[in-house]
């Protein structure tokens, strides 16, 4: 992965995240390694506390209290002529805050959280051109409108000095999708951007995303638990399992032929529309996730896995296996990926 | 179709307030209008729709947990019929044991003082049920257990249990008086996936041992979709299409369930999304649109549907819509929409335009 293709924009290399608490530190993330490439979409998913924010906030660094990363690399490849490593810039300083924004862009679930409420949307927007670009105020005025309108919201330069409490849900995530992406980043980090949104409202984020993705070339890392937002999508998916990459590769890959016991169980575990005619049962996953502070030893999932092992599966460490694009970490994963 | 429970012409409004909180209302808002259901004894009816549709409100005001301003609710048990709506509040409190409610949250709806044991119990003792305290242990073990809890879990507190788990907690409570009737106010939409599943497969096991009938809201059409025998589809305050799971899904009559039909996305990356995408933004509920709610961001509307409003009309055995153009529209179903569209070629709703009148 360090030599990456010229397309590559991220490649994330053995990245670690720990919680300091009293004296003990606790890994949150352990060992994470992916990559995306221009105009590619990858998706992590993962159920809550598998650690699939806390990976992309460390990409930004903004990590929040006591948790820090412990290792690894986090190399961007910008358009603006960024190259190096996230890591080595820390969390502070000027460095870093020339990147946040500028060349990587955030847009988060809730919108409403992500606005300050006393200010206008028109000055939050174009205060991140004005931070970054060192530009006057007719221009940055002039950039928030145009995309504004190529968001898609309605009458863009009233919208500008309009306040977040007046924006419904889906004109605010249309709001937040502009301010990051403001000063065209190479990078778009979107955390479950539209969980707190209707279907039809999410359609048409999706479908905005899309269309940004082809026209500007963008990588997108899409963190997401819906499978079905996964599938509609993902060019790449990557499975988190508490705090650990368990499986990787191509949608219809995952999709198709899952390699992980975990992957298969959550693909049995969702209802599909095609649910009505065949009346097949969906089959839950017994057990919950892990608390972090106190996960397995061995592979994380084996407690709840229908075809572990033992003693293999809980001492020791599960193996990697790949073929061609498709990686799984499970003992049985060379037979699954055949 | 032996019914449990029958609304006719069911209205609730909110007063709007334009001035602080003080003030007085300038208006009203109605979050429900004019709904006229019937759930069957046994039966699951979905209740599905964007938020703000009413959907939650509805649910409230079957329970009278809201008043509605008008309309009728019966409930139909088997000594006698209860008329909801004419109920004392005393009496209304005494019906409550036949019709409970599972809320969203599992975090926000247990009590952290109180242990799991006393909040399963709790609605036999506000009930005045004068069962012994051995007995209504008894029950409450014995419904802790239907719900997938063990006994050693009852002297703990909530904060011990995850989501999951919190939410059979509620369960249990909601079940404890055996009631006929549970709302189920978007039961699994706080939860992980794999816990979703469980929390489905355990509603539908009670379901077919307790038999309860569900009214179940949600706006995961594909969890809809596996546990509702029929579904009713809300647009500002008013029922649009009502009919079975498969009816209402395959072959929507109403342009609204077409375009929330084309936008869930399935998981299956060769099932591609085409979601029809609505113009505009949803009214405010408060100053509707005239005629036809909807006509605002349907793409087939006509000058008709901004003079005349759409009755809830019956088209084939049990399924309903308030649309103008059901019989002449050829909408397309949740299953058309993604692996048909190839073969159909370019699609047109019409089969006969020189029909209705469609101005450009």
């Amino acid at each position: 992965m360090s030599a990456a293709a010229d397309t590559t924009v991220l490649s994330v290399e053995n990245l670690s995240v720990t919680l300091k608490q009293d004296r003990d530190s606790i890994g949150i993330v352990d060992n994470v390694s992916f990559s995306i490439d221009r105009s590619e979409v990858l998706a992590l998913v993962g159920e809550s506390g598998s650690g699939k924010s806390v990976t992309a906030l460390s990409l930004m660094q903004l990590l929040g209290a006591g948790l820090s990363i412990a290792g690894g690399k986090i190399m961007l490849r910008a358009r603006d002529g960024f190259r190096g490593d996230i890591v080595a810039l820390g969390a502070k300083g000027k460095a870093i805050e020339s990147i946040r924004g500028r060349s990587m862009g955030m847009i988060f679930q809730e919108p409403m959280s992500s606005f300050s409420p006393v200010r206008t949307i028109g000055a939050q927007i174009m205060e991140v051109v004005q931070v970054h670009d060192n530009s006057g105020k007719t221009n940055a005025r002039d950039r928030a409108a145009d995309l504004l309108a190529k968001v898609g919201l309605p009458d863009p330069l009233g919208a500008l000095s309009r306040y977040p409490s007046e924006f419904s849900g889906g004109m605010r995530q249309r709001a937040m999708i502009a301010r990051a992406l403001i000063c065209g980043p190479s990078l778009l980090i979107a955390d479950e951007p539209t969980t707190a949104l209707d279907v039809t409202i999410q359609a048409q984020i999706l479908d905005l995303l899309r269309s940004l993705k082809r026209e500007l070339g963008m990588a997108i890392l899409f963190i997401t638990h819906d499978l079905g937002i996964v599938a509609q999508m993902a060019d790449r998916v990557a499975i988190m399992y508490s705090g650990r990459i368990v499986e990787s590769g191509p949608v219809r890959d995952i999709f198709r032929r899952p390699a992980h016991p975990y992957t298969r169980a959550l693909l049995d575990a969702v209802p599909r529309l095609g649910d009505i005619d065949r009346r097949r049962r969906i089959q839950p996953i017994a057990g919950s996730m892990p608390n972090i502070f106190e996960a397995p030893s061995g592979c994380r999932f084996h407690p709840r896995c229908p075809i572990a092992e033992q003693p293999r599966c809980s001492s020791e460490a599960p193996p990697d296996f790949r073929a061609g694009r498709h990686a799984v970490a499970c003992i049985h994963g060379e037979a699954a990926l055949a | 179709m032996q019914p449990l429970l029958k609304t006719e012409h069911l209205t609730v409004r909110y007063a709007k307030r334009s001035g602080g909180f003080w003030s007085k209302p300038s208006g009203f808002v109605s979050a429900v209008e004019y709904v006229s259901l019937t759930i069957a004894r046994g039966e699951t009816l979905g209740l599905v729709g964007e938020s703000g549709s009413g959907k939650t409100t509805l649910g409230l005001a079957i329970l009278r947990a809201v008043e509605p301003e008008s309309g009728r609710i019966e409930l139909f048990l088997p000594e006698n019929t209860l008329d909801v709506t004419a109920l004392s509040k005393r009496e209304l409190r005494e019906a409550r044991r036949h019709m409970q409610m599972i809320f969203q949250d599992p975090y926000s709806s247990l009590n952290p003082r109180m242990t799991v044991r006393d909040i399963i119990s709790e609605p036999l003792i506000a009930q005045h049920i004068g069962l012994s305290r051995k007995d209504r242990d008894a029950r409450v073990i014995d419904i802790a257990e239907k719900c997938g809890l063990n006994r050693e879990q009852l002297r703990r507190y909530p904060h011990a249990f995850s989501g999951g788990q919190r939410q059979r907690i509620a369960i249990a409570r909601a079940l404890v008086l055996n009631p006929a009737l549970v709302v189920c106010d978007e039961p699994i939409s706080a939860l992980d996936v794999s816990i979703q599943a469980q929390i489905l497969n355990l509603l539908a096991s009670l379901q077919e041992t307790l038999g309860l009938t569900y009214l179940f809201i949600a706006h995961n059409l594909a969890a809809v979709a596996y546990v509702c025998d029929r579904v009713a589809v809300m647009y500002l305050g008013r029922i649009v299409e009502i009919g079975t799971t498969r009816d209402v899904y395959f072959t929507p009559r109403h342009p609204y369930t077409e375009a929330l039909m084309s936008a869930v996305p399935e998981p299956d990356p060769d099932a591609p999304l085409r979601p029809i995408l609505l113009e505009g933004e949803r009214p405010d509920p408060s100053n509707p649109p005239s005629g036809c709610r909807f006509r605002t961001r349907c793409r087939y509307a006509t000058d008709l549907c901004a003079a005349k409003i759409p009755p809830l009309r019956e088209l084939s055995d049990g399924h309903s819509a308030a649309c103008h153009y059901s019989e002449t529209l050829q909408l397309k179903g949740a299953l058309d929409l993604r692996h048909a569209e190839e073969k159909r070629g370019p699609h047109d709703p019409f089969r006969s335009p020189s029909n209705v009148g469609r101005h450009s």
